[in-house]
This record gives structure tokens, C-alpha cells and sequence, in this order.
């Protein structure tokens, strides 16, 4: 049954916050970093009024608060920390490690652009950079998705056949910093949809030793991994369960992709984070003018929503799939696996490669409008990239 | 309670780091958790371990074999103390929140090589002694990257064979004094600090004791001669590292709260020659033309830092900063 929701008005930064507050982790491990700092400054301050019974570990890097949380995890605790950008990237070595040590960590993860040069906006190179690390991505358009998801998150996360831990992404300063009304639902439903930890194999159960991180070499280490490729095809299986369950007490509902006036759209846009907002204002627009056209939002990007993205792109005339990160001497990373995935279509549409927002660098419903129509004049060419909002 | 090998085989039921490990014969290092684990059991603790990537841990942990017979973590080279200071917080989380029940207190313990302390890990070390977390530091010092084949730290001493720092033609190896660890781990607020040496386990014993009780964070740096790399007969670990307190190159002291304290005043000591005579590492350093000088240089330094802790401890008698 959908319970009543209060409605506030906050920023993605302020709905992550929120979210941890409600979660109510056993400890968070962070260091502040632009623009993910009003995550960390407004748990403080739940902790500080004792609004939240969490430890937390003012750490001095992120390298050691990715480091604090697998320890605290490995002893069975719920814990929890938030980066961006330049953090994350310090973090990367014990990112794996979390991953590979099955600790279901959750991480808040605002999207900035990765040095250098040195810039604070958003982009999505950051968490580019994890994509192979083992960790499931989700990416929020808005701040009622980065509160909401960071609960589907935590489930699945926790969840026994899974394990993993999970990066919850928001686009940094449009989602962090941007004012919005957010639907919360109270804290003793919350409460009630995490429900406790089953705590397995923790350091602290002296009774029966562990040994975590041990020397894997080449008798072991492969069928590990093959181990973690199986744990990320169950959080796959699971997600759908997990988001039907979080639909029946919040009324929303999230799945791997959300389609957007798909139905009998010729042209399709594919995205991830905010700019999804700004793509659906356009498809709006366009269709008032009789253009059949229309918007893939990517919700989860690892594992990759494979099967649901050829069910939606198979047979179209064009695609434009928008990328905010780079890879530099090869195809921008959403493009290439959205390319990939068509591979294995029947009728293979068109398909066009549009690099945009480096930096925080805006883009604008015309910028948007201008690869649509790219796509309806049949002018995408697989082999190429361009650019949104670039001075050349 | 003054312990001796006698006093921890009569507690002794269980082993918790047990043999099998793949360390070299010989090697120093199994003594530092072997010891330590003793002296837990003794004191009826149980230990969680986190250990920094090295020797001990590669040899110790290589699935699917374990030595470890108490929760073991290891993470990464540079963050055995970030490890800790987390698995820590989450058993004073556990505890507050009633979500455990642990029969015996439990004592957290973090190991790490030179590597691993004095270069890559010391970020983490100090943020989580500044934090103040109730942990154990133990370095186990045996003065190089020895796990990967004896490259220079920033504790390996001067004239010492390294492959990164090594004796040529025209610079005569590593040119810088050892890092002093222990001043710099002194320096942080309510800590308990000391040095050990595994040929003097009694004393390392005692402070182990200290540091399990301390309310706070404490670090032990153990010297623990590398057989291999050090260039010493396999016999002779305990005995370089005993000589290593009779040439004042490694005196043993603790710092607790800003006091100093000496736990070993030999009334007679060796010339640090006898030290540098005995180890195959220092061979070249003793071939070159200007031995003699370098030794002599060496000497003056042991000999004004013996000096110098006297004149602390002295100075800081009965003066704890807090």
C-alpha cells in the first residue's frame, strides 16, 4: 500500500543526506569533496544532534574512507560513505577491493569532472572509471531518484546471492545543489523496507575466524571473478523485484531503463543522469510538432541493462545515444556498449555518437533538438563523433 | 602482569597464528604476531587483525590457506590503519547499537612491514592515531621492501645493499639516515609509543602488554631482521637483532603521553661496526674507500641520539603533556 509522503524541498545533496539519515548506517567514513561536501556536512549534523546513532570516521583521505568502510563492513557493520570525482578516483584500488571482498557498501557519488585540469562540474568521467570495477551503477535524474535509489540500493546490495556494493550517481551541482520537491516516506516505513542486515562472515565473530584478502593467485583468483560475474548477474535477476517492492510503499516505480514516449517513436535519444530531464522537455516539444521521437533513460549502468535496451532500440530508424565522459582513441563508453548491444538486433537502426557537458559545460533543449534532428534527417554516422555545446 | 615465556604457556590453549606459513626460515617477522597473539590470549583478549600488503601477509594468507586463526583483514599496501580504525568503529557501533555480544573485549590490531609504515602507509597510520581509535600499530621493521626483493625504503640505513639503491661506480648506495618513525609517531597526541626488538621478546613482550591496556591508539615498532636480504645465517636473527640494542643502532624506549622512557640501558655497548660486520648487506659499505668515515659518521650519530633520549627522558620525567 502507498503511504502518505511529506514533501520538502531539497537538493540532491540534502535527499542523500536524508536517505543516510533514515537509513541510519552503523558507520559512514567520508572526506568532503566539491560538490559531494553537503552530503558529508549535513550528516554531520544528523550525527552531531543525535538524530542518527551512526559512528562516523572523519577520515583524512577517501582512499582512507573507502578504506575505513571495507574494515567496518568486513566486521558486519552497515556502512557507508560519498565522493566525487578526484576522490573516487583516489579511492579506485580499494574500490575493487570492496567489490571483490563482497561488501555491500553503499556510495552516494556525485557526478564531477576528473582532473585535470582540475574542474568542479559535472561530468561523468568519474564514475566512468569504475564501470569495470565490479560495483553496480545507478544513475538518478533528479533528487526524488537519488532518494529513492539509494534504498533500492541498499537491498540490493545486502542482499545474500548478491553482495556487492553499490554507487548511487547524481549529476553534480544540477542534482546536488538544485533545489527540488522531493516525496520522503516516513522513517519507520524506511525503517521497515531495509529491515536489518543479515550480518555474514564479520570480523568481529571471533568464534568462527575469517580471513579476508587473502593471496589469490592463478589456482583461485579466476574463479573468483567468475564468482563476482555471477553475483552481478543476481543483482540483475533481483533489481526488478527490489524496485516492485520500494513501488508498492512509495508509488514510484524504477526499472534497469525508463522509456519515455517510446510507443511508436522513430527516433530514440539514450542517456544517463539529469540531462534525461531536459531530452523528455524536448521529446515533448518535438511531438507537439508531429516528430515521432523519444527518450531511453538509462537507470542502471552495471550490470548493463542489455536485453531491455535491444528490446527498446531494435527497429527504430535512429538512435542518438549522449555521452558525458570520454574515451579517448575509442568511442565514448555509453556509446559503445549501446552500439554493441545493437549488434545483436534484427532491424538495426542508425545510430550517432554526441559527446556533450564536459566540465558542467550546459546543455541547452536546442543542443538536444539539433542531434534529433540530426537522426530524422537520416545524418547519423556510426563512425563518428560529435559534439553538443563545443566551440571548434 | 611481567611476562615471560613461562607465564604465557601456562594461558596458552589455542594457537592463534599457527605454523605452515611460508615465511623464509629463519625470518623475523612471524615473531611479531606470534608474540603478540600470545600475549592477547594471555591478557584474555581476542584480536582482529588487518595487515598491510608483505611478507607476512603474502605468506601467511595464500588461499586457500590462512595461519591466521583469529578475523584477519587485509586491504590494500597503504591502509592497514584505515582498515582497522573501520572494523574498530564498527564494533563500538555493535556494541552501542546491541547488535553483538562479544564473550571477551576484543583488541585491534594492525601489522605492517617498513613499506607499508614509514613510506605508503604513513598517511593512514597517522590520520587514524589522530582520530585517537583503540588500536595497536605493530610495525615489523625489517628495513626494505623485502617481499618484493630488497628495495630501498625510507627505513633502510645508509650503505645498506638495496636493488633501488644500489653501491655504484659513483654513488655509494642509499645516502640517507633511516626515517625515525617513532619521534613521528610520538608526535601525535595520547598515543603510546615504543620500539622492540624480536631479540629482546621479554621487553616486547611488556610493551605489547602497555599497548593492549592503553586507552587509545599505540604503536610498537619491531625490528625484525630479514635473513635473506640482510645477508645473515638463519641462526643469527635473534642474535643481530639483540646486537642491534648493544650498538645503540635500535635502542629501546617508549613514549607514553609525551614521557620518555629507556627499557634497555646495557652498561656496556659494542661499536655500531660490530653491527654493520655481521650483516652481508652492509659489505660493500665496508669495502669502500671511505668506510672508515661513513662508519665513524655512523657511530657519532648513535652515540648523540643515545644521548639524546637520555637528556628527554630526564627532561620529560614525570611530565606527561596530557
Amino acid at each position: 500500500m502507498v503511504v502518505e509522503q511529506k514533501k520538502l524541498a531539497i537538493t540532491g545533496a540534502e535527499a542523500a543526506a536524508y536517505a543516510m539519515r533514515q537509513i541510519n548506517p552503523d558507520v559512514v567514513a567520508a572526506y568532503p569533496i566539491t560538490p559531494q561536501t553537503p552530503i558529508v556536512e549535513k550528516f554531520a549534523q544528523y550525527v552531531a544532534d543525535g538524530l542518527v546513532d551512526t559512528e562516523m570516521i572523519p577520515v583524512e583521505s577517501e582512499h582512507s574512507a573507502m578504506s575505513a568502510v571495507v574494515g567496518a563492513a568486513a566486521a558486519g557493520a552497515r556502512a557507508m560513505t560519498a565522493t566525487s570525482a578526484n576522490g573516487l578516483a583516489l579511492m579506485h584500488e580499494i574500490v575493487y577491493i570492496a567489490a571483490s571482498s563482497r561488501l555491500p557498501i553503499v556510495m552516494p557519488v556525485v557526478n564531477r569532472a576528473l582532473s585535470g585540469p582540475i574542474n568542479i562540474h559535472c561530468d561523468h568521467s568519474d564514475t566512468m572509471a569504475e564501470r569495470d570495477s565490479g560495483w553496480v551503477q545507478l544513475f538518478a535524474e533528479n533528487s526524488q531518484e537519488v532518494y529513492d535509489l539509494i534504498f533500492i540500493a541498499l537491498k540490493l546490495a545486502e542482499n545474500e546471492d548478491v553482495r556487492l556494493p553499490v554507487m548511487v550517481n547524481q549529476d553534480g551541482f544540477i542534482i546536488s545543489h538544485g533545489t527540488e520537491i522531493v516525496e520522503v516516506l516516513p522513517d519507520e516505513e524506511i525503517k521497515k523496507f531495509v529491515g536489518e542486515q543479515k550480518i555474514m562472515y564479520s570480523l568481529l565473530d571471533t568464534k568462527n575466524p575469517v580471513t579476508y584478502g587473502p593471496l589469490d593467485l592463478y589456482d583461485y583468483y579466476f574463479e573468483h571473478k567468475r564468482q563476482q560475474v555471477e553475483a552481478m548477474e543476481n543483482a540483475r535477476k533481483l533489481f526488478p523485484e527490489i524496485t516492485k517492492e520500494y513501488e508498492a510503499i512509495s508509488g514510484r516505480k524504477y526499472s534497469y531503463v525508463e522509456p519515455y514516449k517510446l510507443d511508436d517513436a522513430e527516433y530514440v535519444m539514450v542517456a544517463l543522469g539529469s540531462t534525461n530531464g531536459t531530452i523528455k522537455y524536448v521529446v515533448d516539444k518535438m511531438r507537439q510538432e508531429g516528430k515521432k521521437v523519444g527518450l531511453l533513460k538509462i537507470t542502471m549502468y552495471r550490470p548493463f541493462p542489455k536485453e531491455e535496451i535491444q528490446y527498446y532500440l531494435n527497429g527504430r530508424k535512429g538512435v542518438v545515444v549522449l555521452d558525458r565522459s570520454l574515451s579517448f582513441g575509442a568511442e565514448a563508453p555509453l556509446y559503445a556498449e549501446i552500439k554493441s548491444s545493437l549488434y545483436e538486433v534484427a532491424v538495426k537502426p542508425q545510430i550517432g555518437s554526441y559527446v556533450y557537458g564536459l566540465g558542467g559545460r550546459d546543455i541547452t533543449p536546442d543542443m538536444i533538438r539539433k542531434a534529433f534532428e540530426d537522426a530524422l534527417k537520416g545524418n547519423l554516422v556510426a563512425d563518428e563523433q560529435r559534439y553538443l555545446g563545443l566551440r571548434e | 602482569m611481567a611476562f615471560n615465556i613461562k607465564t604465557l604457556a601456562k594461558n596458552h590453549k589455542e594457537d592463534k597464528f599457527v605454523s605452515g606459513h611460508r615465511l623464509c626460515p629463519g625470518c623475523g617477522a612471524p615473531l611479531v604476531p606470534k608474540l603478540a597473539t600470545l600475549v592477547a590470549e594471555a591478557l584474555n583478549y581476542d584480536l582482529v587483525v588487518s595487515n598491510a600488503t608483505g611478507c607476512l601477509e603474502v605468506s601467511t594468507t595464500i588461499y586457500p590457506y590462512t595461519s591466521w586463526n583469529i578475523p584477519f583483514i587485509h586491504n590494500a599496501f597503504e591502509n592497514a590503519a584505515a582498515t582497522i580504525s573501520g572494523a574498530e568503529t564498527a564494533y563500538r557501533a555493535l556494541l552501542k547499537k546491541g547488535k553483538i555480544n562479544p564473550e571477551k573485549e576484543i583488541k585491534f590490531v594492525a601489522f605492517g612491514g617498513d613499506g607499508g609504515t614509514y613510506d605508503i602507509g604513513l598517511q593512514s597510520l597517522s590520520g587514524a592515531v589522530e582520530r585517537g581509535h583503540n588500536f595497536v600499530y605493530i610495525l615489523y621493521d625489517n628495513e626494505g621492501y623485502m617481499n618484493t626483493g630488497n628495495q630501498r625504503s625510507g627505513s633502510t640505513p645508509p650503505g645498506a645493499m638495496t636493488t633501488t639503491a644500489p653501491v655504484g661506480k659513483k654513488i655509494p648506495g642509499k645516502l640517507q639516515l633511516k626515517k625515525n618513525i617513532v619521534e613521528i609517531m610520538a608526535a601525535h597526541e595520547n598515543v603510546y609509543v615504543a620500539t622492540a626488538s624480536v631479540g629482546e621478546y621479554v621487553d616486547y613482550m611488556n610493551k605489547l602488554e602497555k599497548a593492549f591496556k592503553f586507552e587509545g591508539p599505540a604503536f610498537i615498532a619491531v625490528l625484525a631482521p630479514c635473513v635473506r636480504f640482510w645477508r645473515i645465517p638463519e641462526s643469527n636473527t635473534l642474535n643481530i637483532a639483540k646486537l642491534a640494542v648493544e650498538t645503540k643502532y635500535w635502542p629501546l624506549y617508549e613514549v607514553e603521553k609525551g614521557v620518555y622512557k629507556i627499557t634497555r640501558k646495557p652498561r656496556e655497548f659494542k661499536p655500531v661496526k660490530e653491527f654493520l660486520e655481521a650483516q652481508g648487506r652492509f659489505r660493500n659499505l665496508l669495502n669502500h674507500p671511505m668506510a672508515s668515515e661513513i662508519i665513524q659518521e655512523l657511530q657519532d650519530y648513535v652515540d648523540r641520539r643515545w644521548e639524546r633520549l637520555l637528556a628527554l627522558e630526564e627532561a620529560t620525567k614525570d611530565k606527561p603533556i596530557r
